[in-house]
């Protein structure tokens, strides 16, 4: 176990060198440069720029240059934040995306195995097809449609939560992630009903919940005892990049309640040009990405006794 | 007084294809300590009668459409679930088919080996324990107090059948219900699981329900069967009669087609056709279509079971009639 742990470790290396290589050539193919968009500066001025940050050079040795700096974990400085380097960029933003990401995370695992568990054991009745139309239009509905239906609801209406901003306000009582964390969540939480539906029926319509019905256990234990470990099966296998997506923020999100998250700065980063900032967060999402797979991959195997021994 | 007595039971399915009368009309006792076979071919309903019994059909599609079911008393049928509940892997266990996929994988033996006692008996978890160690020696797994805690994954086909039986006499039931349990398994394996349900039989003095489709083991096991066709019973005599006086065609046709009584070199016997659909109303004898005595009267007469002799009941009208008389001729054996 720990060694497949370990082989899983070290395959994030050349993961992350290939995602590096293909987005610091693809950023270069991308016409304009991270000074094209400030119009008063001079041909002068934007050449002095560019020998500075070393984009003058030939594209291979900006690279070279670039792969020897990650190697030793400095992201180099952000165009945009002249004053603060990548990292320090990361590290501003990336707090904001994490509380809102596995607030939303809960809400989704509280909602979606709920209404999932619900649906399951009422197949085909009212409590089957009534939290799952719910579920179909938490998918169909996108967060920039939620997310503005739910401020108007909670922050102007009821005035719980703050529409817009990071700080904190007296006057409201809820804090300022929950509203986008609740838009993120529902829409997980619809996503994750339909897959722990579909693995508890799986589950439930195998010869074992027979045996445990046929030994008199109490509808209660056959689903949680006997159903639930290999129900959650799919779920789990999902829950893993879905954590690394949710707590990596999202642009919409962000956006819609103003939050100055790690989602925005992604984006920005792209339309900036900011191509350290592209990288740099690029690799952080990558390794976030692979680390969360490898968490569910882990909780899968111990779910599952019959997959610990093979890697 | 028999300790379970099945009366006039029916159970249908409602599917998209139609009302499949999947057990029409089956009525047997079953007396203490004793040991009863229900033979058939697939889909012929013995299972489903058996499941119908402890509750353990899935409703829908299936329901249980009348008859009784009286055990100590009891209607298993007509009482509430939880009632039920509280008889089904206490006084009622059972062991099924398919001993791979019977078993929760996800979960440890011991775990799934105590639940019977944690579920109906005031008993702790250690002792649990330990008398799960006792009761995995008993179905012969050696090296009980490690292997107890394996996962289902860990046992080859025969242990798990062993777990199997081990789980469903673990709370010393009356009744032991064995759905074909050796039907799933090796030849070599087969032998040595009947001998052990033979034997933990005679120690618990359990009463046996023998599922199965194999008129060897009925013969090794039974005392008494019932020959089941089409969701209905047409033949029921003790062992030795079914043999020596088969009074239903399908039974001779069955015997026929034992392969280990056939002389060598010759072609193996088969009953020609198909078991007929369920799902369509049969008016005269469901075997008729197959039958070589069926005269005109077998396919629109209604058949129903009639005692002929001690004991010995058929459904064939022709017998009743008394124009057939030795169907063990026909057998040729």
């Amino acid at each position: 176990m720990l060694k497949v742990i370990l082989s899983r470790f070290l395959q994030l290396v050349p993961v992350l060198w290939v995602l590096l290589t293909l987005t610091f050539f693809l950023t270069k193919v991308v016409p304009g440069g991270p000074f094209s968009a400030e119009r008063q500066a001079t041909p002068e001025v934007i050449a002095k720029l560019n020998e500075y940050y070393g984009l003058d050079k030939p594209v291979w040795e900006q690279y070279l240059a670039y792969l020897s700096k990650v190697i030793r974990f400095d992201f180099g400085p952000s165009y945009t934040y002249q004053s603060d380097s990548v990292t320090e960029v990361i590290a501003r933003a990336f707090p904001i995306s994490l509380q809102i990401g596995t607030l939303a995370f809960l809400i989704a695992l509280l909602i979606g195995i709920t209404a999932g568990t619900i649906a399951a054991v009422n197949k085909n009745k009212v409590w089957d097809y009534f939290p799952m139309s719910l579920a179909m239009v938490g998918i169909c509905l996108p967060t920039f449609v939620m997310g503005p239906i739910l401020a108007l609801v909670f922050c102007l209406q009821l005035k719980v939560a703050p529409v817009s901003g990071w700080y904190g306000l007296d006057y409201v009582p809820l804090h300022p992630a929950v509203m986008p964390a609740l838009t993120l969540g529902l829409f997980y939480a619809a996503n994750i009903a339909r897959l722990t539906r579909g693995g508890l029926l799986d589950v439930l319509n195998q010869d074992f919940i027979r045996t445990a019905r046929a030994k008199g256990l109490p509808d209660h234990q056959i689903i949680f005892k006997h159903a639930m470990r290999g129900g959650l099966l799919p779920v789990v296998s999902f829950l893993g990049p879905a954590f690394a997506g949710l707590i990596s923020g999202s642009f919409v999100v962000e956006k819609i309640f103003n939050v100055p998250g790690l989602g925005q700065e992604f984006i920005k980063s792209v339309f900036n040009r900011d191509y350290p900032l592209i990288l740099g967060t690029v690799i952080f999402f990558g390794t976030l990405i692979v680390i969360f797979n490898l968490v569910s991959d882990v909780a899968q195997a111990l779910l599952d006794p019959k997959s610990r021994r093979s890697p | 007084m028999p300790l379970l007595s099945v009366e006039n039971l029916r159970t249908y399915f409602y599917t998209r294809a139609g009302v499949v009368r999947a057990v029409d009309d089956v009525s047997f006792l079953l007396e203490p300590g004793e040991t009863l076979g229900i033979v058939g071919e697939s889909g012929s309903g013995k299972s489903v009668t058996c499941y119908s019994i402890l509750g353990l059909i899935p409703q829908p599609p299936g329901r249980i459409m009348g008859g009784r079911a009286i055990f100590d008393g009891v209607d298993l049928l007509g009482c509430d679930k939880e009632r039920l509940r509280l008889i089904r892997g206490k006084r009622i266990s059972m062991i099924f088919q398919d001993p791979m996929t019977s078993l929760n994988p996800y979960l440890r033996v011991s775990e799934q080996l105590i639940e019977p006692l944690l579920v109906h008996e005031k008993i702790s978890r250690r002792k649990a324990l330990d008398q799960a160690v006792t009761s995995l020696e008993e179905v012969g797994i050696q090296d009980a107090g490690r292997r107890l805690h394996f996962y289902p994954h860990e046992f080859s086909g025969g242990m798990r059948q062993r777990v199997m039986i081990a789980m469903a006499l673990i709370s010393r039931p009356e009744v032991l219900i064995a759905d074909e349990p050796t039907t799933a398994l090796d030849v070599t394996v087969q032998a040595q699981i009947l001998e052990l349900i033979k034997r933990r039989q005679r120690d618990l003095g359990t009463a046996v329900i023998f599922i199965t489709h194999d008129l060897g083991v009925i013969a090794a096991f039974c005392r008494e069967v019932y020959v089941m066709y089409a969701g209905r019973i047409v033949e029921s005599a003790a062992t030795g009669e079914i043999f020596a006086r088969p009074m239903h065609p399908y039974n001779a046709a069955l015997q026929q087609s034992i392969p280990a009584l056939h002389q060598k070199g010759k072609p193996l016997f088969t009953i020609p056709g198909l078991p007929p659909d369920l799902s369509k109303p049969l008016p005269g004898c469901p075997f008729s279509p197959r039958c070589t005595y069926a005269e005109p009267k077998c396919r629109e007469q209604a058949v129903t079971l009639q005692t002929m002799a001690e004991r010995h009941q058929t459904a064939c009208l022709r017998y009743q009639a008394g124009e057939l008389n030795d169907l063990r001729a026909a057998v040729g054996v």
